[in-house]
């Protein structure tokens, strides 16, 4: 009996050895909606290749999470992995010295430069956290109500406007679902969407952050131009409809087309699992090629206090490896990675990720540099000029012109211009 | 006690020295202290604020340079003033529909209709309801996709008004106002209905005997007597105005849309002290907002205080 008592005790610190020999890493979150996923799915994965390395997924409520961080990184109780939200937040954990470069880290390369501008210094030398998830923008379709009405995939803006007139007339669907009351949508799912093909995607990104280009000018304006021309095919009483009534819209089969996010087919798949979803990608304008917004979302970084940094530094190796990018695109489906190397199960995710060999990559061009200490900022000013411009109380010109003239007010390139 | 008893203590009272009130500070002691604790000292605490610039955690004195940038840079001001201007235009609906509305309905709780208790208590149930509840509500009814609106003015044909109101320049805030009426008009009919029913029945009585009707009972008896109410009414819907945030927080989201048609100095405060979306916070120009709010319901205030409680006394039965 006591030799029984003996072994089990030794038995139990022997586990307790083998457990200290285990490194525990904690990933700081907001993507509290993903906490199954990652308990489920992706740490198992993890833990099986590298069995030394545990791993604690601890989300927070996303409204609260920067507020969060910010007290524990403060406190120094903060974990080892940073989910990075993108661009100025994270630039400003980095310049704190709270997380650190990932220059070295295997897998960076992985990622092209677009993909990495998020998490990255203005002057692109160094990036800080991994690109996790990316969301690209495009149209959602009811492929029923296409072949209904004998309507094909539109490629051109003609080709776009010519399918918006023949669905209007049968008067059987709403021809454009989508609504200004809560103004984000008219700058992202409009401007943002159909504009980086007018604007030719980074040239012109770039040209408004180095002051060659405006919005008043060139591509800028005639993306303004093109979304003026939306009005006529929007729901009746568009004008006071929020966000999840435009979804709600679509999903009941009410509606044509739908200018989209892809985070959009994960709800869409819920909402109505029988609706039958196609999508397309973002019409060309006059000559020009299309560029899609494959705009950066999720990051993750190594918190500069971790004492387990080289556990953090193989963790996100893998993060970086199309080992993951397969798992977690699937589980997401909608939230892409940057490596293109994996396959997704669902038809209308592949479609939008096909886009990436087909047309040229950038992304919202008020994110990075332009919104940063004005108020109201670049991001705020696109989606009252898009909406007002959607709702006829301003001109394209007119538009474009408030939306420089807040830029310039500020922003030392575009002084004067 | 008798009378001449009475008399006999106070005077009794006063010939002696009085000790100190002791007992008043103690039982004044824990509101006071609640009172400065949650209400005075967070109010100098803004105010301190907004006379602060924060750079990297490190706040610095800057004087009143806050309130000259809020007040003299196009980017501040151009908002502030088109705030003001929606938060005036809110208090006047409010002044025009809600008070009016809310003694009309006093008076005729107080002719002895069948069902009052009732009807008091429908009246009133919107003010007990959360803002949250009221503001969906509301959007649900008028929203143009599947809200009743439409299916409740086709058969009545006026689809004519069948417009998405919260969602024009134009008819926002007023949309807004109504809808914040309808919610609150239960107060000013409670507080009308208190000072209704403190008329003593001999005037009424009197009146009738002249063979006076109901407007003249209402225009030479209820309203003159009613008037301290009528100020205390009008002074309890500025400040709730002036201080309104969460209505249209609720509706259209701290970017009181469209293009900032029903932004108040509420939202604006709001959006300039936390940031909302991409735009950062800012506490210091928050704080000089609330500031430049402190001022303008205090002038309301003091315009009451001068103008009008000076003029009217109460009456006392």
């Amino acid at each position: 009996m006591k030799g029984m008592l003996l072994s089990a005790s030794l038995l139990c610190l022997c586990a307790g050895v083998a457990h200290a020999a285990q490194t525990t890493l904690t990933i700081e979150s907001w993507r509290n909606d993903d906490i199954k996923i990652w308990r489920e799915t992706i740490i198992p994965a993890f833990e099986k290749a590298n069995p030394d390395i545990h791993v604690v997924f601890s989300p927070s409520a996303p409204t609260e999470y920067n507020a969060v961080l910010d007290a524990k990184l403060k406190a120094g109780t903060a974990g080892d992995l940073i989910t990075c939200r993108p661009f100025d937040k994270s630039l400003e954990l980095y310049k704190a010295k709270q997380l650190i470069s990932l220059n070295t880290l295997p897998g960076l390369q992985n990622f092209d430069a677009v993909a990495k501008a998020a998490w990255s210094t203005d002057d692109s030398k160094t990036t800080f956290c991994v690109p996790m998830a990316s969301v690209i923008h495009g149209f959602l379709y009811d492929k029923k109500a296409f072949a209904e009405l004998g309507i094909s995939v539109p490629k051109t803006e003609a080709a776009f406007l010519a399918a918006l007139d023949k669905i209007k007339a049968s008067g059987k669907y709403v021809p454009l679902v989508m609504g200004t009351k809560d103004q984000w949508e008219s700058a992202t799912m409009g401007y943002q969407n159909i504009g980086p093909t007018a604007w030719s995607g980074e040239t012109g990104r770039k040209g408004l952050i180095s002051g060659k280009a405006q919005y008043n000018k060139g591509g800028f304006l005639t993306a303004f131009n093109s979304l003026a021309k939306w009005r006529p095919y929007l729901a009746p009483g568009y004008q006071a409809l929020a966000y999840p009534d435009a979804q709600n819209m679509f999903a009941q089969g009410r509606g044509a087309i739908y200018p989209a996010g892809s985070w959009d087919i994960g709800t869409f798949r819920q909402m109505n699992p029988t609706l039958d979803l196609g999508a397309f990608a973002p019409y060309t304008i006059g000559t020009n090629k299309c560029v899609i917004d494959d705009h950066p979302d999720i990051g993750m970084g190594i918190n500069a206090a971790s004492k387990n940094q080289a556990a953090a530094k193989t963790f996100l190796s893998w993060v970086a490896s199309d080992a993951f990018a397969q798992i977690y695109a699937n589980a997401l489906p909608g939230f892409f990675l940057a490596n293109v190397k994996y396959t997704l199960k669902d038809p209308v995710a592949q479609e939008f990720v096909k886009w990436r060999t087909q047309c040229g990559k950038s992304f919202r061009s008020s994110y990075q540099i332009l919104s940063r200490n004005a108020n109201p900022n670049n991001e705020n000013d696109l989606w009252n000029a898009s909406s007002q411009l959607l709702n006829g109380t301003l001109t394209p010109q007119a538009a474009a012109d408030m939306v420089q003239k807040n830029l310039a007010s500020w922003y030392a390139p575009q002084k004067g211009k | 006690m008798s009378v001449s008893s009475t008399q006999s203590l106070s005077s009794a009272r006063r010939t002696r020295r009085r000790p100190f009130p002791l007992h008043i500070v103690v039982f004044l002691a824990p509101a006071l202290l609640i009172y400065t604790v949650v209400m005075i000292y967070p109010i100098l605490a803004s105010l301190w604020l907004s006379l602060n610039h924060t750079v990297n955690g490190v706040n610095t004195f800057v004087g009143v340079s806050n309130y000259q940038r809020l007040l003299g840079t196009e980017l501040y001001v151009q908002p502030l003033m088109n705030a003001l201007k929606n938060n005036l235009i809110f208090f006047v609906i409010h002044m025009l529909v809600q008070n009016p509305v809310g003694m009309l309905l006093a008076v005729l709780l107080t002719m002895k209709l069948r069902g009052t208790t009732v009807y008091r208590t429908i009246l009133f149930t919107p003010t007990v309801m959360s803002v949250v509840v009221v503001g969906f509500a509301w959007k649900l009814i008028l929203n143009p996709a599947w809200g009743v609106q439409r299916s409740l003015l086709t058969p009545l044909h006026l689809q004519s008004l069948d417009l998405p109101w919260l969602g024009l320049a134009s008819s926002a805030l007023a949309t807004l106002s109504l809808i914040s009426v309808w919610q609150n008009v239960g107060i000013p009919m409670l507080l009308f209905l208190a000072a209704l029913v403190r008329i003593p029945e001999e005037l009424y009585e009197a009146a009738r005997l002249d063979g006076a009707g109901a407007w003249t009972v209402f225009r030479y008896i209820q309203l003159p007597l009613i008037l301290p109410t009528v100020g205390i009414v009008s002074v309890l819907t500025f400040v709730g105005n002036f201080n309104a945030f969460d209505l249209i927080y609720a509706v259209q989201g701290a970017i009181a849309g469209p293009n900032f048609a029903s932004d108040i100095l509420g939202t604006l405060f709001y959006r300039t002290f936390f940031g909302y979306q991409l735009q950062p916070g800012d506490p210091n120009m928050g704080a000089a907002v609330a500031g430049f709010m402190l001022v303008v319901i205090l002038i309301g205030l003091l315009i009451y205080l001068v103008a009008w409680q000076r003029r009217i006394t109460e009456v006392q039965f």
